[in-house]
């Protein structure tokens, strides 16, 4: 446990120590987001009834953060180690496949919850926000940010360089961010488009999450916990196994 | 008695490329034991394999008994890897570095023995400071302090003087030797013939993923290689009578090798009959460069 619970504690300190890049810029960010959107549609959509537009926005925004950084934390870390060599301090000691898996996509779970805590706390004050499910909004935070730690392990795995990661990053993990209805409901989406929305796991995320403030989702919780577990379960299976091949770390 | 490292059949592709083909390679606890080879023979392939950081395509490595990918923890426990690459965590301090590497290895609290290294390695004073901001040399000792923080019986060093000042250079070796002396089993690679000859008891020569030569140091200089006279003639022209011992010529002179002490008289007399007339001439103890030419051109 000493290795496993060492590397979590580097991973940490790793983002930990520069805060502001990583955790105060995403929620500036975020609020950046909630000015713009929530000032210019405010009066414009009613996205559930008695729901104004900024507090519907706002679980979006958090959950978007927590679904970035949590990728961001995993797959920068071990993108870096890779290309600056020091991966080897992790290779050379006896730590498992399941410690060092374990250790990366608990750091990035932290990350990701811290920042999508800080968005919380920094908009609270100025929207109407209500906490109907706290339970559902716990369990989304923490599905979300493992099934998003995950597959920054597996980019990080992936990449040798930047611009690989940044590709996964820009072309895969945004676009299906912004479509997953962190800014609208799915139901004001033409038939077609809410069709394939239902084909995008972190719409999921993004719904049950919402759920929990609001008590109104476009699908059921149990749904979208169900899908975004068997997801987290079958992504997880796939990182230890790369892990344990040491696919593209030992070569 | 187990071998600190045993290599059987050894094959490692990367793709099309053979690097390590088929080696074998026994080295017992406590030698001082020198790994040569030039680039692409296979040294640091070996050592990767042995460190768990490549896969080996088939055969089986071990140290201290313990199969490196079957038994990787009790494998990776008895082994300190110094790697090639100057690499650091540029997050952390020199002490965190080595807090954070005891911890890896499932160390605790490892102040005392951290002090101590920081203390051999003449990094005392820079414990607080950023990895970013040392030295080359500084930072090359600390990757020799974080390879020792869980005190492994098998210590491998990869071309660790690589572009490291003289003072540094001594230094370490004084440091390694200690470790050497109370026990420890040292694995050595480098481009520095020398300083292979002056610390290893025992020497592996690659070439192409192979071991072409695998003796004690003193075997393989008196075995392979003689002596070599150096000469400066006037005028500038080799006696014919000595051309088959020529082993280099250049403007300060000729190099002749010898099998013997004894064929320097046979020079004497084929300059003395050519009346040459000599400016300089030194009788040189036979080298580990000769002998790993001599290899080398030979397979």
């Amino acid at each position: 446990m000493t290795g496993f619970y060492t590397l979590f504690y580097k991973e940490w300190l790793r983002f930990w120590k520069v805060s502001v890049q990583t955790v105060l810029a995403p929620v500036l960010t975020a609020l950046l987001f909630l000015l713009v959107f929530g000032h210019t549609l405010r009066n414009t959509l009613e996205p559930y009834p008695g729901v104004g537009y900024s507090a519907f926005l706002v679980p979006g925004l958090a959950m978007m953060s927590v679904l970035q950084n949590s990728f961001a934390n995993s797959g920068s870390s071990l993108m870096q180690s890779k290309m600056t060599g020091n991966i080897v301090f992790v290779l050379l000691p006896p730590l498992s496949p399941r410690e060092f898996f374990f250790a990366y996509l608990l750091a990035a779970v932290a990350r990701g919850l811290i920042c999508g805590a800080g968005v919380l706390v920094f908009t609270v004050w100025f929207v109407d926000l209500r906490f109907a499910h706290p339970q559902w909004i716990l369990i989304f935070a923490a599905l979300g940010s493992c099934i998003m730690g995950v597959l920054g392990i597996i980019a990080g795995i992936q990449s040798e360089k930047i611009d690989q990661l940044s590709a996964f990053q820009n072309f895969v993990i945004l676009p299906l961010t912004f479509l997953s209805g962190v800014f609208y409901s799915i139901h004001s989406l033409p038939p077609f488009w809410q069709g394939l929305s239902h084909l995008n796991p972190f719409f999921y995320m993004v719904d049950g999450f919402r759920y929990g403030f609001f008590g109104v989702g476009d699908v059921s919780p149990w749904v979208s916990a169900a899908i975004v577990a068997a997801c987290l379960l079958a992504l997880s299976w796939l990182t230890l196994w790369l892990i344990k091949t040491g696919y593209k770390l030992r070569h | 008695m187990v071998p600190a490292i045993q290599v059987e059949h050894v094959v490692k592709r990367y793709g099309q490329v053979q690097a390590l083909a088929g080696l074998s390679l026994d080295i017992a606890p406590g030698e001082f034991f020198g790994l040569l080879g030039p680039n692409g023979a296979g040294k640091t392939t070996l050592i990767s394999i042995l460190a768990g950081l490549s896969i080996a395509t088939s055969g089986r490595a071990r140290v201290m008994g313990f199969d490196v990918v079957e038994q990787y923890r009790d494998a990776r426990l008895a082994l300190g890897v110094v790697p090639q690459e100057l690499v650091f965590d540029p997050f952390f301090t020199v002490r965190e570095a080595l807090e954070i590497q005891s911890g890896y290895f499932g160390i605790r609290d490892n102040r005392a023995w951290i002090d101590e290294l920081l203390h051999h390695l003449d990094l005392g004073e820079k414990a607080e400071t950023n990895m970013r901001q040392l030295s080359g040399g500084m930072k090359r000792r600390v990757l020799v302090a974080q390879a020792l923080v869980h005190k492994p019986p098998v210590i491998v060093l990869d071309e660790p003087t690589a572009g490291v000042d003289v003072e540094l250079r001594h230094a370490l070796w004084q440091f390694i030797r200690g470790l050497n002396r109370d026990g420890h089993t040292i694995v050595l690679t480098t481009h520095y013939l020398e300083e292979a000859e002056a610390l290893c008891g025992r020497i592996a020569m690659l070439k192409q993923g192979e071991i072409v030569a695998n003796d004690t140091t003193r075997n393989l200089l008196t075995r392979i290689s003689g002596c070599s006279v150096k000469l400066k003639l006037v005028p500038h022209a080799l006696p014919a009578a000595l051309k088959p011992l020529l082993a280099q010529e250049s403007e300060a002179g000729f190099r002749l090798a010898l099998r013997h002490y004894e064929e320097v008289e046979h020079v004497m007399a084929a300059l003395r009959e050519a009346g040459a007339k000599v400016q300089e001439m030194e009788v040189q103890p036979p080298d580990l460069e000769d002998v790993f030419v001599k290899i080398m051109n030979k397979n």
